[in-house]
C-alpha cells in the first residue's frame, strides 16, 4: 500500500507541473504583464514609466520561458516562468499581485470556507442518501413517484435561482436570517443557516436520483430477495446489505470531494459575503491577480490528488474484495 | 408488516423531529426582535456609519499611488491634503484643509526676477507657490511614531522575530504621534519619484515641478545601485528620501513648503487638494520598509498613516474595513454655506460646529446587488456605497418606473438625490481614421467633416439617456461639464453642428439633413459614391457581448441613414491596445475630472497629447493648430472672463470638427437612510464622511419596527411533517396489507 501510494504521490507531482505549466500558458495567452500592470494601477492616468516599475517590483519584467539575453541556465531560470514555479513546489505561495502574503491569506480563508463547506458536505451526503433511502423504500408508489419528481424539478433549476430565492423568502419575506455576511465564531451560526440549506437544496435533486439508482440497483440483486426471504426488517435490508454495497460509487464521488472542501465555494461565498477561498479565488481572477490564481489552481490540484488517493483507499475499506495491487 | 413496521420504527423519531421544531418554533416566539441583522448585537445603537464596498477592497492607500475611486473614501478620510473642496459650495470651490490659506503664486523669469502678477503665462519661468501649513496638527495614533522614556522608537529596528502574530496595528501595544511638518510633504513628493513607488502620477508631477524628472532619474540610479548590492537583501532596505533631496519641492521652515512649479500652470492648486500630495511621515515608510513587514501584509497600502479626520483600525481584505475617529483630530468646523436649497434640505444645520460627527464608519464587502439593497431597506446599511452614486441613481430609476417602489422608499423615508457630476461619457472618432478621421486633402477633410456631423446627427442621445440611463444623466453639447468655468447652459452652449433651436429649445437636426451631409460627404443613400458598395463603420466596443441592446440600439440609430455598423466587440485590454495604437475607428470612454477646470476637460482634445502619437490621454488624436493654439493661451489664465470666452471658442472648434459625439454627463445619485444627516452627493469632493451625522436611536427604532421575523411558516412546516409522516404510515401500511394479487377482499377468503 505504501508502495501504492508513494507511486501515487509522484505521478501526482508531474501532474502538478503539468498544471502549473497549462495554468501559465493560459493566463499569459490572454493577458500579458503590461494588462495586468495596467489593470492592477487602475485610474485614468496609467503611464509606460508606472507600468514598467510595476512589473519591475513583482518581477513580471523578465521574460515568460526564455532569457535570450542571459547566458547558460539563467536562460531559463531568469524567467518569470521558473522564478515563479519553483516556490510553489515547495508550497511556497509567495505574494499575490498586490503585495499580500497569499500563504497567510489562504489560512485566514479556510476556517470560513471549512465553516460553509463542512456542514453542507456532510448534511447534504447526509440528507441525500436519506432521501434515496426513502423513494427506495417507497419504490413503486405515488410516495416515490411525487419524490422522483419533486427531485426531477430541483435539479432542473439553476443553481442562482435558489440563492436569489433563498435570500428572497428566508431573509427578506421571512427575516428569520441575514442576507449575507459573516462573523468570527459561533455567531456565524446564523450566517451559515441560509447558505447550507441552499447548498443542500440545490444538490438534492441530482445526487438524490443518483443515489437512488444505486440503490434500486441493489435493491433488485438476489441477497436482497434472499435477505428479505430470512425475515430481516427492512430497515436491516436498507442499511444493512443495499447502503453498504452500494457505498463503493458513492465513495469514488464523496471521499475525493473532501481535501478540496478546503477550496471553498466560488458561487455560495461571493453572494452570501463568506470571505472563504471561493471567493478568494473569484476576487482574484476579476482583478487578473496571477499569483493568486496560479496559487489556487496549484492547490486545489494537489488537494484533488489526495482526494483521489483518499478515495482509492476507501475502497479497500469499503469493499474487502479490492486490492492495490 | 414489514414495512408499516419500518415506517412505525421511524415514526418514533417523529416525536423527536415535532418536539425540535416545537422548541425552535417556541424560541423563534420569543424572539418578537430583529434575527437576521448582519452585526454583533446591539452594534445598530452605536454612532457608526454603517456602508458597503462592491467588488474588492482598495487596493492601493499609499497616496502616491492610489487613484481609484473606491478608495477615496479611505484616503480622503485619512490624509490631509493641502487643500480640499468645500462640501457643499457648486460650483466646487478650492478652501484649505491643512494649508492656513490658498495664495497665489509668485512668478519668476529665467532669471529668477520676480514678474508682475498679471504677466503673460508664456513670460513666467516658474511659479513659485508658498504654503503655510496650520501649526499644531498632530497624526493619528502610529506604532512607527512610538517612543520609549529615552526617545528612541520603540519598533525600530525590529528584530525578524518581533512581529511574530502582529498582522494590524491593534497587534503593536505602543503607538505615538507627532506635529505634522512642511517636511512631510517634501517626503510625499519625493515618493512619487521613487521607484519603489508606483505612481500613476509621477509623469504629470515631473512635468510640472521643477527638477523633479531628473530627481526620478537620480533615485532610479541609487535603487540600482542598492540592488546592485552583492548583499540580496540591501535592495529591500529602506531608500531614506531625506538624504536625497531636489529643488523643486522644499520646506522653508517647519511650517512653510515651497513648491516650485514650470512657467505657469493654475490649474497646479487643484493637485495639492488630491492626496497624491498628501504628507507622509517619514517614520512610517522606515517602518514599514522593515525586513517580514511585507510578508505581515503591514504596509501604508494597508495600513495608511495621516492626520486626517479618521484613521484605519480593522482592515480584512475583501470582507471588513473600519475607520474610526482619529482622537488626535483638531476638529474642522462644517461648512456655513451652500446652495440655495441646502438650507431647506437641513445641510446648513451643522453650520460652524466641528467634524466629524461619527466615531466609527464600518465597510462591508458586499459583492451582490441583491443582499446590498436588500440590507439597505432593511436599515442595515445607513448608505449603500460611500464612493459612488450608481445605486443611488438606480433607485431613483426605479421609482419613477414603479409606484410600488416609490411609495416602499417614501415609507422608509429614504433621501434620494442626484446631482450632474463633472464626468462626461462620449463617442470618439478616430482622427487617423481614413473615413472617419481628418482627412487627406482639404476636400476630403470636409467631406469626413460632414461624415462625422452626419452620423452625429443620426444618434439620439437625448433617447439613449432615456432609454439606458432613464434620464440620469444630461446631453453632452459639448466637452465641458456643468460646474465647470465654460460651460454654457442652453442656448448658448448649443451644438449647432447637430442641433437647430426652435421657439427657444434645441432640437435635434432631421434625418434628412443628415443624409444630405451624407451624400455630400460622398455617401448618397449609405453607399460608397466611387465603389457603390454600402458604408460600414466599425464601433469598437470593450463592454463584451453582453450589452447587445445598446449595440443594437446603435446599429439601428446609423440604420436610420443607411450606414451599417459592425460592432468590434473586445475586452478592456485589447480595447486599450487599439486605442494606444490608434486603430480604432468609433470608440465610446469616459472622463472623470480630476478638478473641476476645463482645462481637464478640454486636454482630452489637445493635439499633443494624442494618445497613438505621444501616449497622451485625446483619445481620438484630435489635432487642430487653433484649438491647439488656445489651449497653449488657455492653460496660462486664472479664471476669468478671458478664460471663459478661450474656453467657448475652443467648445465651438470642438463642435464644428466633431471629433466626438459629446454623449452625456451621467448625474451622481445618492441614497441615504432617513437617519442619515447631512448628506449631498458628490464626486469632486471626496471626504464626504467627515460631515456626514446620524442618529443611531432612529436607525435602532426603525430596524426594530422594519425586521419583525415571520415565524408562523414555522408551524406550517410542522403541519407539512405530520401530513407527509401520515401520509408515509398510510402507503407503508397498505403495501404491506396487499395481497399478491392486488385485492385486499380476495385475500381474506379461505
Amino acid at each position: 500500500m505504501i508502495r501504492y501510494i508513494f507511486r501515487r504521490l509522484c505521478y501526482g507531482v508531474l501532474i502538478l507541473i503539468g498544471v502549473n505549466l497549462l495554468t501559465f500558458v493560459l493566463f499569459f495567452a490572454v493577458n500579458t504583464p503590461d494588462d495586468m500592470a495596467r489593470l492592477s494601477i487602475g485610474g485614468q492616468r496609467v503611464s509606460q514609466s508606472a507600468i514598467d516599475r510595476w512589473k519591475t517590483e513583482r518581477g513580471y519584467d523578465k521574460p515568460l520561458f526564455l532569457n535570450t539575453e542571459a547566458s547558460g541556465t539563467q536562460q531559463w531560470t531568469d524567467t518569470i516562468f521558473f522564478t515563479r514555479s519553483v516556490p510553489l513546489l515547495r508550497f511556497d505561495f509567495g505574494f499575490s499581485d498586490e503585495g499580500r502574503d497569499i500563504g497567510y491569506e489562504i489560512g485566514q480563508r479556510m476556517g470560513p470556507s471549512l465553516a460553509l463547506a463542512l456542514p453542507t458536505f456532510v448534511m447534504g451526503l447526509f440528507v441525500c442518501i436519506a432521501f434515496a433511502l426513502l423513494l427506495v423504500f417507497f419504490k413503486g408508489t405515488r410516495l416515490d413517484f411525487a419524490g422522483v419528481v419533486i427531485c426531477v424539478v430541483l435539479l432542473s433549476i439553476s443553481g442562482l435561482f435558489y440563492i436569489i430565492a433563498g435570500q428572497w423568502l428566508f431573509a427578506k419575506v421571512l427575516r428569520w436570517v441575514p442576507y449575507s455576511g459573516f462573523i468570527d465564531g459561533w455567531e456565524s451560526l446564523r450566517f451559515l443557516v441560509l447558505p447550507v440549506l441552499v447548498s443542500i437544496v440545490s444538490g438534492l435533486g441530482a445526487q438524490s436520483r443518483f443515489y437512488r439508482t444505486l440503490f434500486l440497483e441493489e435493491a433488485g440483486k438476489d441477497y436482497v430477495r434472499t435477505a428479505r426471504a430470512k425475515g430481516l426488517s427492512e430497515r436491516l435490508v436498507l442499511f444493512r446489505h443495499i447502503l453498504r454495497n452500494a457505498m463503493l460509487p458513492i465513495l469514488t464521488g464523496t471521499v475525493s470531494a473532501i481535501p478540496l472542501l478546503f477550496m471553498g465555494s466560488l458561487i455560495s461565498e461571493s453572494f452570501f459575503g463568506i470571505p472563504g477561498l471561493g471567493s478568494y479565488t473569484i476576487d482574484a481572477i476579476n482583478a487578473q491577480d496571477f499569483s493568486i490564481v496560479r496559487a489556487m489552481v496549484f492547490l486545489g490540484s494537489a488537494l484533488y490528488i489526495v482526494g483521489l488517493i483518499l478515495a482509492d483507499i476507501s475502497y479497500t475499506l469499503a469493499d474487502p474484495r479490492i486490492r492495490f495491487e | 408488516m414489514l414495512a408499516e413496521a419500518a415506517v412505525l420504527r421511524g415514526a418514533r423519531f417523529f416525536p423527536v423531529l415535532a418536539g425540535a421544531l416545537l422548541m425552535l418554533a417556541a424560541m423563534a416566539g420569543c424572539s418578537r426582535g430583529p434575527v437576521n441583522s448582519p452585526y454583533a448585537q446591539q452594534e445598530v445603537q452605536e454612532n457608526v456609519l454603517y456602508t458597503a464596498f462592491t467588488q474588492r477592497s482598495p487596493k492601493y492607500l499609499d497616496p502616491a499611488s492610489s487613484y481609484s475611486s473606491d478608495e477615496t473614501p479611505f484616503t480622503y478620510s485619512i490624509y490631509e491634503p493641502l487643500y480640499g473642496y468645500d462640501y457643499l459650495a457648486r460650483p466646487y470651490k478650492l478652501i484649505p484643509r491643512a494649508a492656513e490659506a490658498i495664495d497665489p503664486p509668485i512668478y519668476l523669469d529665467a532669471q529668477g526676477n520676480r514678474l508682475p502678477d498679471d504677466v503673460a503665462g508664456e513670460q513666467v519661468a516658474v511659479s513659485v507657490y508658498d504654503v503655510r501649513i496650520k501649526p499644531g496638527i498632530l497624526y493619528q495614533p502610529h506604532p512607527a511614531l512610538a517612543r520609549d522614556a529615552a526617545g528612541d522608537y520603540r519598533y525600530w529596528p525590529m528584530p525578524p522575530d518581533a512581529l511574530q502574530g502582529k498582522f494590524s496595528m491593534s497587534d503593536f501595544e505602543h503607538t505615538g504621534t507627532r506635529e505634522l511638518h512642511a517636511d512631510d510633504y517634501v517626503y510625499a513628493f519625493r515618493r512619487l519619484a521613487s521607484p519603489r513607488v508606483v505612481s500613476p502620477i509621477y509623469g504629470v508631477m515631473a512635468s510640472h515641478i521643477v527638477g523633479l524628472r531628473e530627481y526620478g532619474d537620480q533615485l532610479k540610479q541609487a535603487d540600482q545601485a542598492l540592488r546592485d548590492n552583492p548583499d540580496a537583501a540591501a535592495h529591500r532596505d529602506w531608500l531614506d528620501l531625506r538624504q536625497i533631496g531636489f529643488d523643486g519641492v522644499q520646506a522653508l521652515d517647519a511650517h512653510t513648503l515651497r513648491i516650485k512649479v514650470i512657467g505657469k500652470y493654475p490649474q497646479f492648486k487643484y493637485w495639492l487638494a488630491m492626496t497624491f500630495t498628501a504628507p507622509i511621515p517619514w517614520e512610517a515608510d522606515r517602518f514599514y520598509h522593515q525586513p517580514g513587514m511585507a510578508e505581515h501584509n503591514l504596509s501604508l497600502n494597508t495600513w495608511p498613516v495621516g492626520t486626517g479626520p479618521y484613521m484605519m483600525t480593522e482592515s480584512i481584505v475583501n470582507r471588513r474595513h473600519v475607520l474610526e475617529r482619529n482622537p488626535n483630530f483638531r476638529g474642522e468646523p462644517y461648512p456655513c454655506l451652500g446652495e440655495s436649497q441646502d438650507r431647506e434640505a437641513g445641510l446648513l444645520d451643522d453650520c460652524g460646529k466641528l467634524t466629524p460627527f461619527i466615531d466609527r464608519v464600518v465597510f462591508s464587502l458586499e459583492k451582490e446587488s441583491v443582499p446590498l439593497m436588500g440590507k439597505f431597506l432593511q436599515g442595515y446599511y445607513d448608505i449603500p456605497q460611500a464612493d459612488r452614486g450608481e445605486y443611488g441613481v438606480a433607485m431613483r430609476v426605479a421609482a419613477g418606473d414603479s409606484a410600488e417602489k416609490a411609495a416602499l422608499y417614501a415609507d422608509r423615508g429614504l433621501q434620494l438625490r442626484s446631482s450632474t457630476e463633472a464626468q462626461q461619457y462620449y463617442l470618439g472618432f478616430n482622427w487617423l481614421d481614413p473615413v472617419l478621421g481628418v482627412g487627406d486633402t482639404p476636400e476630403q477633410q470636409e467631406k469626413n467633416r460632414k461624415l462625422r456631423q452626419a452620423v452625429s446627427i443620426a444618434v439620439d442621445w437625448e433617447q439613449y439617456v432615456s432609454i439606458f440611463l432613464n434620464d440620469e444623466g444630461q446631453v453632452a453639447h459639448g466637452p465641458v461639464p456643468p460646474g465647470v468655468l465654460g460651460y454654457q447652459e442652453l442656448p448658448e452652449g448649443l451644438n449647432l453642428q447637430v442641433y437647430a433651436l426652435e421657439n427657444g429649445r434645441a432640437v435635434r437636426r432631421p434625418l434628412d439633413e443628415a443624409k444630405r451631409l451624407l451624400r455630400e460627404a460622398g455617401y448618397p443613400d449609405g453607399r460608397d459614391a466611387r465603389t457603390g458598395k454600402p458604408l460600414i463603420l466599425h464601433f469598437d466596443w470593450a463592454g463584451g457581448m453582453g450589452s447587445s441592446a445598446m449595440l443594437d440600439w446603435m446599429r439601428r440609430q446609423l440604420a436610420a441613414i443607411n450606414v451599417q455598423l459592425e460592432v468590434r466587440a473586445t475586452d478592456y485590454n485589447r480595447f486599450q491596445d487599439k486605442m494606444r495604437n490608434g486603430t480604432a475607428q468609433m470608440y465610446m470612454w469616459g472622463w472623470v475630472a480630476d478638478y473641476p477646470d476645463a482645462e481637464n476637460f478640454l486636454f482630452l482634445l489637445y493635439g499633443p497629447n494624442a494618445k497613438a502619437k505621444n501616449g497622451g490621454e485625446n483619445a481620438s488624436n484630435y489635432a487642430n493648430p487653433e484649438f491647439d493654439r488656445l489651449f497653449d493661451q488657455m492653460r496660462f489664465l486664472d479664471d476669468g472672463p478671458e478664460k471663459e470666452a478661450l474656453v467657448h471658442k475652443m467648445v465651438a472648434i470642438a463642435q464644428h470638427d466633431a471629433p466626438w459625439m459629446f454623449g452625456y454627463f451621467p448625474k451622481s445619485g445618492g441614497a441615504y437612510q432617513a437617519w442619515v444627516g447631512n448628506a449631498k452627493p458628490t464626486q469632486m469632493v471626496r471626504n464626504t464622511l467627515q460631515y456626514y451625522r446620524i442618529d443611531p436611536d432612529l436607525r435602532a427604532r426603525k430596524i426594530e419596527a422594519w425586521n419583525v421575523p415571520r415565524w408562523w411558516p414555522l408551524w406550517l412546516l410542522a403541519a407539512l411533517a405530520a401530513v407527509g409522516a401520515g401520509l408515509a404510515w398510510r402507503v407503508a401500511r397498505a403495501r404491506d396489507r396487499a395481497t399478491a394479487l392486488g385485492n385486499t377482499d380476495s385475500a381474506s377468503q379461505p
